[in-house]
């Protein structure tokens, strides 16, 4: 008889670690573990990086025709060394021309200044139309009233009649104001009052001299206590382009006007008492006032508006190359951007890894939303690095080599690099979303491209027509490329705006919002798809 | 008998089995079957049954039966790529595909052209318009979707893991490829033809309603006038170009979504950079580089002495292109994995 062994109870093996959690959290981070594992996406998306400050690099080093030109002729290396004038900057941080025929008197202190104006006549620049310098007026020459500080870009406020648009108020040259419409003559003049109190500058107009209408009320910070006001008169060049197939071209010249002041009165503190003519800012000949017993004809030309960015600007100043010229780029960035998204979805269908997701995690919307937060996240770092990376070499690269960038106020700058990055990382979500419904990655980059890049180069090159081209810039993804926009488009400053010289039909943040609604369509066709169909 | 002696008539009779071995399979077996029992060895060893029913020996030393051994693996091949191709999806769509998309652009553009007597009139000086070169711009987006294709014809066998299958029946993967290389030839050569002449046709009818006409100095597009015959034939062989190039690149990437980004970039990279390059002397060369400007120069009627190149020096750095890419293709093929 053998002893038995004690039967010792078995307890089955209980694992010490706690309950799984299945949240987003965890769904995050095994999407993020599934991207950065694949080394060809990470390799992807620094191919996006390296294209877009490669081709940054190459614009740069093709700019030659930028560099600056000394007073005796020679090239110059830096650029605070450059003898053409720099345009001033105004108090918003935008370049400004500041030119126009100036009879005017020291205000020390609070005061107002009132003057009719009887008639406004100009001469149009030669090349527009086959005359030469026939009658007529531009339509924002400009003629009135202007409270100014000393130096060139310093902050104003005026009111003036203009050749097309009426009475307007304007500040600072992007502010403006409309005041009372309709052309000035003899048959109906007009009568326009500037008031300073203080920094506060409230502009009046009248048809008759008797009942006042408060245009507005600017408040200029930082207005020397001594100002110089008196009468202007401006006449920015008139501009005719000429959009045919796969050309553009820019025709302009100096234009002049010539306005009728008279019953100018004054009120206040104006210690001289003498008028002082002068031209600001250089200009053509003919300009100058005469006084005839309290009536002044004053003939100028030029422009207090601000400076518009790429060749719109060229009549300024020397040709500064914008921002969005070195991140033509971008493109290229987009489009490895989205064939790693495509490929980051595709291939778990080509791979058949489509069934082990799902089953691991069976809500699929939560799925594709943490797809998306991790292709949208990567893609925006590797934006953030390409167009911080383009930026700052083009920067650096025109300081020392005395190449013109256009000075951008730090807003706008700041707008720039960040909305290319949101741009390439909407549109690697949008990839994302077409590969989730179409499950195949070569349509899906087809029709990246087609939809982006293709609407891009249609009207970067003036292959369409500028209203086709602007037509399409509205309703296709490509209208996120507003955010590039140098300047806004300025309805007070006459030009061809146009998206082949680099203006947007659209806002920025419109454009960006019209590329995130194509977006948002994507993805909620995928997450119905997906959710509706077999993986 | 020396032991030289029998182990040379044991070699001879080890070889006339192996002969005889072959010969037997290569009777029995379908085509495919002589490639794979001679996998890997190489082209003038494969014995020909005519050539062994008719006793010659093995090593193949006659080269007619050699070239003809070759001519008919070629024509295998190319039969089955031709399988494939017509009995994917893909390809059966885009090629009339291409050929609408071209003619529909050709003759948008024709439309909307325009010229305004007031601004200098419609005269060739003023609008320097060049009615071939207008009729055929639908070449530019045509030439996307026959890139596509070509894509896909390689890159679908990496993306489906098919290209292991085509190896292992073919082992000749330059003859693959040179398969390959002729079908899309022959898709590029048939959607390029219809599409030129589609286009001509239309913008023959269109243009001189839009003041392209006799009367203002235009010559009407005809296929007699020699350099509109040029601008066709040109742009049909240009497709082609595209269609080896996009092959060639798809075969170096081995992958089909990165081919198809590195081909378009490649094509609309350069019109882009160009636009907004400041410096005249960069710009020309980069558009004397370029596959899709240069290429395009053939299509060019008015105007071509101001142009970097001639036109068919253009269409050369198009072909120089197309064989880098397929020269680097086979290298891939070649050297590397499937």
């Amino acid at each position: 008889m053998t002893a038995q062994a004690p039967e010792r109870p078995v307890s089955p093996y209980r694992s010490q670690a706690g309950p799984g959690k299945a949240g987003f959290a965890q769904l995050l981070h095994a999407e993020w573990t599934k991207f950065r594992t694949v080394r060809g996406w990470l390799a992807g998306l620094l191919v996006a990086v390296l294209l877009t400050v490669g081709l940054g690099v190459l614009v740069a080093a093709g700019g030659a025709q930028a560099v600056c030109q000394a007073a005796g002729g020679g090239p110059v290396r830096s650029g605070a060394a450059c003898g053409k004038p720099a345009n001033p900057i105004g108090p918003g941080g935008e370049p400004v021309a500041d030119q126009f025929y100036f009879v005017h008197q020291p205000l020390a202190g609070n005061g107002s200044l009132t003057v009719r104006i009887m008639s406004l006549t100009g001469l149009l620049p030669a090349s527009l139309g086959s005359n030469p310098d026939k009658p007529g007026l531009v339509p924002w020459a400009k003629a009135g009233i202007i409270i100014n500080g000393t130096d060139n870009g310093s902050a104003y406020a005026a009111m003036m009649v203009t050749g097309g648009n009426g009475v307007r108020m304007q500040w600072n040259y992007t502010g403006d104001t409309p005041g009372l419409p309709g052309a000035v003559s003899a048959a109906s003049p007009r009568w326009l009052r500037l008031t300073r109190d203080g920094d506060t500058i409230t502009g009046y107009d009248s048809a008759d001299g008797t009942h006042w209408t408060r245009v507005g009320a600017v408040t200029l910070t930082g207005l020397p206590a001594t100002v110089q006001a008196g009468l202007f008169v401006a006449s920015p060049t008139g501009m005719a382009f000429a959009p045919s197939f796969g050309e553009g071209g820019i025709s302009d010249g100096p234009s002049l006007a010539t306005a009728v002041f008279d019953q100018v009165s004054t009120s206040g503190a104006w210690p001289s008492g003498a008028w002082a003519g002068e031209s600001l800012g250089g200009g053509p000949q003919g300009l100058g006032y005469h006084q005839t017993a309290g009536r002044f004809t004053v003939t100028g030309s030029g422009d207090i508006a601000p400076i518009l960015a790429g060749p719109l600007g060229d009549v300024y100043g020397p040709d500064g190359t914008v921002l969005a010229d070195y991140l033509v780029g971008t493109f290229a960035g987009l489009v490895a951007a989205a064939v790693v998204a495509a490929m980051y979805m595709s291939s778990e269908y080509r791979r058949g890894l489509i069934r082990t997701t799902l089953a691991a995690s069976p809500a699929r919307a939560r799925v594709l939303a943490a797809k998306t937060v991790v292709i949208g996240a990567a893609a925006f770092v590797a934006g953030l690095a390409a167009a911080g990376g383009t930026v700052a070499f083009a920067t650096w690269y025109a300081h020392s080599h005395g190449r013109v960038v256009f000075p951008e106020p730090w807003p706008t700058e700041l707008r720039i690099i960040a909305g290319t990055a949101a741009l390439i990382a909407v549109a690697a979500v949008l990839a994302l979303a077409l590969a989730t419904i179409l499950r195949r990655s070569v349509a899906v980059v087809t029709i990246m491209i087609v939809a982006i890049v293709l609407p891009y180069l249609l009207t970067v090159t003036s292959v369409l027509p500028a209203g086709a081209a602007e037509w399409v810039l509205r309703l296709s993804p490509a209208a996120a490329f507003a955010l590039q926009q140098a300047a806004p488009a300025y309805h007070q400053v006459q030009a061809a705006y146009a998206p082949g010289v680099g203006y947007y039909p659209l806002a920025p943040w419109a454009g960006f919002a019209v590329l995130c609604a194509w977006t948002a369509l994507a993805l909620g066709a995928a997450a119905y798809l997906l959710k509706r169909r077999d993986a | 008998m020396s032991r030289r002696s029998s182990a040379a008539a044991q070699g001879a009779s080890r070889g006339g089995q192996r002969r005889a071995a072959s010969e037997e399979a290569a009777r029995q077996d379908p085509p495919f079957g002589r490639h794979l029992t001679e996998r890997g060895h190489r082209v003038d060893q494969v014995i020909n049954p005519a050539s062994a029913a008719s006793g010659r020996g093995s090593g193949a030393t006659d080269s007619s039966a050699t070239s003809a051994a070759r001519l008919s693996w070629f024509r295998d091949a190319l039969h089955a790529e031709w399988t494939k191709l017509r009995t994917l999806p893909g390809p059966g769509w885009l090629l009339p595909a291409a050929v609408a998309l071209t003619i529909a652009v050709g003759a948008s553009v024709a439309a909307g052209f325009s010229c305004s007597p007031p601004h200098g009139g419609c005269l060739p000086a003023a609008t320097g318009a060049d009615p071939a070169k207008i009729s055929l711009a639908g070449v530019y987006a045509g030439q996307a979707v026959i890139a596509v294709l070509a894509v896909l014809v390689m890159g679908g066998e990496y993306d489906t893991g098919m290209i292991r299958v085509t190896l292992a029946a073919m082992p000749g993967r330059l003859t693959v490829l040179a398969a390959k290389a002729l079908l899309v030839t022959g898709c590029a050569l048939a959607a390029g033809t219809l599409a030129a002449g589609g286009s001509f046709l239309a913008g023959r009818l269109i243009e001189p309603g839009r003041g392209l006409t006799r009367a203002n100095g235009y010559v009407l597009l005809s296929l007699a006038n020699g350099p509109d015959l040029r601008a066709a034939c040109g742009s049909v062989l240009y497709l082609i170009l595209i269609a080896l190039l996009a092959l060639g690149i798809t075969t170096a990437v081995r992958d089909s979504a990165i081919g198809v980004g590195l081909v378009l970039g490649l094509l609309y990279m350069f019109p882009i950079v160009t636009a907004v390059i400041p410096d005249q002397t960069w710009v020309r060369h980069l558009e004397q580089a370029s596959p899709m400007i240069a290429g395009l120069y053939v299509q060019a009627t008015a105007g071509t002495a101001s142009l970097p190149l001639t036109p068919w020096q253009g269409l050369g750095v198009t072909a120089l292109w197309a064989s880098g890419a397929i020269i680097g293709g086979a290298a891939v093929l070649r050297l590397r994995d499937a």
